[in-house]
């Protein structure tokens, strides 16, 4: 009897479903939200280099540069570029508040998701309001 | 790198219904996870219906109905069906918990998805293979560790120090915390996850065990402890109602601790 049954190979066993059927939490969304506009933060870093560069550079350039980040596009990416670096820093408080094993319970881990997003959106909007009232 | 999708082998197909009970008023509608390792088939998910009236409260219920009325070949584990033995631990409308303490009302919506615990080698059905994860239970030495003597009589822990093992004492190795970590799903060969930390931080601070160094050291590696990212899932699904994030925050402290 056993030989029989394993004189066969049996197939190689599935993976079972994970992201397809996983239902988003608020923390696992931060969790990835963290992720992905620390990267974003890291790949726009290079914009403030050239920022600098072309301010060093002379005032033709910098003319040139800024009419590049004050187009509709370069605002759209600024703006994009400025939540991810508010997001990735209330981010980073939340896991060092998280680390001293303070806040951890049910209501107050997804108050604090919850609050990562707010925040940073409304911190975004302040700052761009402030830029608008400036320039 | 992690790998989003699913190898070829373990993409889902369109599964077979089965026909509504005779007769019956109320319905519930189940779509279970198949797949059986003799028919050289991909997955699919079955679609059954489930008579409420012929029926206990529970999804476990409801797939034992499966089982008996409808479709024997299903197959799923469960032992005491009252959330202590952690046999019956799968995916439920995309959270991990016991289909036994699950009520199909409280699940909500119409429609039960069930599925295995996430991101597992499926060996029939609802069956994952839980080798590697009771492997690394057994890594952590889930078990007391002296080097004095042994007293004459027991070893001897104060009410104080026994409080200290509320919320870690109860878990009851279902796997639906380390099942749910996406840290798991990446790294699961490395990185111990979080019921078998939990474990780890339950022998660390038990008043009576010795070899807290000896933990410490087990842990202190980029994978085993570090790919703990406080994504926070695990507590989010334990159907105990613990924190193994919090534990193994703790053990992080721990280590800085002794660091300095």
């Amino acid at each position: 009897m056993a030989d029989a049954r394993f004189a066969r190979r049996l197939p190689e066993r599935p993976l079972s479903p994970h992201l397809q059927i996983y239902r988003f939490t608020w923390t696992m969304a931060m969790s990835i939200a963290h992720r992905v506009s620390g990267a974003a933060a890291y790949f726009a870093a290079p914009l403030l280099v050239l920022w600098l560069l072309a301010a060093a550079q002379g005032p033709e350039a910098y003319a040139t540069l800024s009419g590049i980040y004050g187009s509709w596009f370069g605002i759209i990416v600024l703006i994009g570029v400025s939540w991810a670096v508010i997001h990735h820093s209330i981010g980073g408080v939340r896991h060092m508040v998280w680390d001293a094993t303070i806040g951890m319970d049910r209501r107050s881990r997804t108050l604090w998701a919850q609050g990562t997003l707010a925040g940073s959106v409304l911190l975004t909007a302040l700052v761009w309001l402030a830029v608008l009232i400036w320039s | 790198m992690a790998e989003f999708s699913l190898p070829k082998n373990s993409r889902i197909k369109q599964g077979r219904t089965w026909p509504k009970p005779e007769g019956a008023e109320r319905v519930t509608e189940f779509r279970v996870y198949r797949w059986n390792p003799d028919d050289g088939e991909n997955p699919s998910v079955d679609t059954y219906y489930v008579d409420r009236e012929h029926c206990g409260p529970m999804i476990l219920d409801g797939l034992i109905y499966i089982k008996n009325t409808i479709d024997s070949s299903l197959t799923f584990r469960r032992s005491c069906r009252e959330g202590i033995c952690g046999s019956c631990s799968m995916n439920i409308n995309g959270a991990n918990t016991l289909a036994c303490t699950m009520g199909m009302d409280e699940a909500g919506g119409d429609s039960i998805a069930v599925y295995p615990l996430p991101h597992m080698a499926v060996i029939k059905d609802l069956v994952p293979d839980l080798s590697t994860f009771y492997a690394q239970h057994a890594l952590i030495e889930p078990y007391l560790k002296t080097e004095t003597p042994p007293p004459e009589r027991e070893w001897t822990q104060s009410p104080e120090d026994r409080e200290k093992l509320d919320g870690l004492y109860e878990c009851i190795l279902c796997a639906c915390c380390t099942t749910s970590c996406p840290s798991y799903w990446w790294n699961g060969d490395k990185y111990l996850g979080p019921a078998a930390l939990l474990q780890a931080y339950r022998w660390m601070i038990d008043s009576r065990d010795e070899g807290m160094g000896e933990r410490l050291d087990t842990l202190e590696d980029p994978f085993r402890l570090y790919r703990c990212h406080t994504i926070m899932n695990c507590a989010n699904v334990c159907p105990k109602g613990l924190n193994p994030a919090k534990a193994i925050a703790k053990i992080k402290n721990l280590m800085l601790e002794r660091r300095m």
